[in-house]
């Protein structure tokens, strides 16, 4: 499968690639590690006229310590999440769940921006970011602006970024306990249902994949641990309010038992 | 047309491609090195891993043009003269293969396991494999000769 003919322009700054963005439009996509998008090209699903090649924004790769917050730039790939010991002693849950994103090659690819900027509700990371409370940083014409965790993950493959924003860095509080559960039926394949626990100095935040069109929180787990319920207690609320999608794999009360289970068992493993 | 610079195999390689070429059929039809397989074409089976910049990745779901600049290995490149490659040798001794389709694959992702985890558990090759099918389900052996390859007893 190739991918239908487009034109291809690499930036040499997120400045540039904003600049191009919206000089582009609608008709531009941005390349980062392109594990979300170049299969989604292949297959004809998507067919951008233009591809603009951020992968070579080595600036935009960092992991630092930022006081109660580890600053991540975008181009940060799964393979240095799960290997950073910042992370390890900070968010270790963030490294866990980036150490289970698709295989070894995808990890090696694949990054947070470009995964976040997907918008897939059947990714990892999206209800990790949920989960601890996150920043994200985006970049447009017009300079930079911070938009919380949950107010990006508007639908399905649909976020808050402008057509001319550049997701530039996620700001992660640290959480020092917390855990990532996720079911497949095969190795490798996307979870049928995860599970995010992150527990930090603004309490403890739960958060579902695949439990909907778009990320969601688990807000009834939430607010019944807030109340004082125990991690058995809560997790039996893990699927109220959601709209579990429906597919070969699973239907909605199927989806609705396997987040019952994950989000107790990271509950458990949280310490909860 | 974009022009590119890659190093494949210690070889420097200059030639225009289209944008959506992907790197698996750059290094087969371009530069005719077939020991690199297509198989699912869909970042699955992982029978397309080569290494770029020394880690592996799936050159179906990479496009040439995001290798300008950078070091490929192909299984071609593995053997240094006549000596095979520790994983090489390993998996011929363990019969590391049924069919074969996977192997190239295999053995570059095995390349690239044991330079993160030079001293893995079973259960870490296993896990480091994931990215790779075998559809004869030859699993036991492959585990067997990467392990043999790191020097587990």
């Amino acid at each position: 499968m190739i991918p239908a003919a487009f034109e291809y322009v690499r930036a040499a700054s997120a400045e540039e690639a904003v600049a191009l963005l919206t000089e582009h439009g609608d008709e531009a996509k941005l390349l980062a590690g392109g594990h979300s998008l170049l299969p989604l090209m292949k297959l004809r699903l998507a067919a951008p006229a233009v591809l603009i090649d951020v992968g070579r924004l080595r600036n935009l790769a960092y992991i630092r310590d930022d006081g109660d917050e580890v600053a991540i730039g975008a181009l940060s790939r799964h393979r240095d999440l799960e290997s950073s010991a910042l992370l390890a002693s900070s968010v270790p849950v963030l490294a866990a769940a980036a150490g289970v994103v698709g295989d070894p090659q995808v990890r090696h690819r694949g990054t947070l921006g470009g995964s976040l900027a997907h918008g897939d509700p059947a990714s990892d990371l999206p209800a990790v970011v949920l989960a601890l409370g996150a920043t994200l940083v985006a970049q447009g014409p017009a300079g930079t602006r911070s938009i919380a965790a949950d107010a990006f993950f508007e639908g399905f493959l649909e976020t808050a970024l402008a057509p001319d924003e550049m997701l530039v860095e996620v700001r992660v509080p640290k959480a020092p306990a917390g855990s990532y559960q996720k079911f497949n039926r095969r190795a490798q394949d996307w979870a049928i249902v995860g599970a995010c626990v992150a527990t930090g100095p603004a309490g403890t935040g739960v958060a579902l994949v695949n439990m909907g069109s778009r990320p969601v929180r688990a807000a009834a787990v939430e607010a019944a641990l807030a109340s004082g319920a125990s991690a058995r207690e809560a997790a039996e609320l893990a699927a109220e309010g959601t709209e579990a999608p429906v597919d070969a794999n699973a239907g909605a009360e199927y989806r609705g038992h396997l987040a019952r289970v994950l989000v107790r068992r990271a509950l458990e493993a949280s310490g909860l | 047309m974009i022009e590119i610079a890659v190093s494949v195999n210690g070889v420097e390689c200059y030639h225009d491609v289209e944008p959506r070429v992907l790197l698996v059929h750059y290094l087969r039809e371009v530069l005719g090195l077939t020991g690199t397989n297509v198989g699912c074409d869909t970042s699955s089976c992982g029978a397309c891993t080569v290494l770029l910049d020394g880690e592996s990745v799936k050159s179906c779901t990479v496009l040439a043009v995001q290798a300008d600049g950078s070091d490929v290995t192909t299984i071609e490149g593995l053997a240094q003269g006549n000596d095979w490659h520790p994983v090489q040798t390993a998996f011929r001794e363990h019969h590391g293969l049924q069919c074969g389709y996977c192997t190239p694959g295999m053995v570059m992702a095995a390349v690239s396991l044991l330079r993160e985890h030079p001293h893995p558990t079973e259960a870490e090759v296993r896990e480091g494999l994931e990215g790779n099918l075998c559809r004869c389900t030859g699993y036991h052996n492959i585990v067997q000769a990467v392990l043999a390859a790191a020097g587990a007893p």
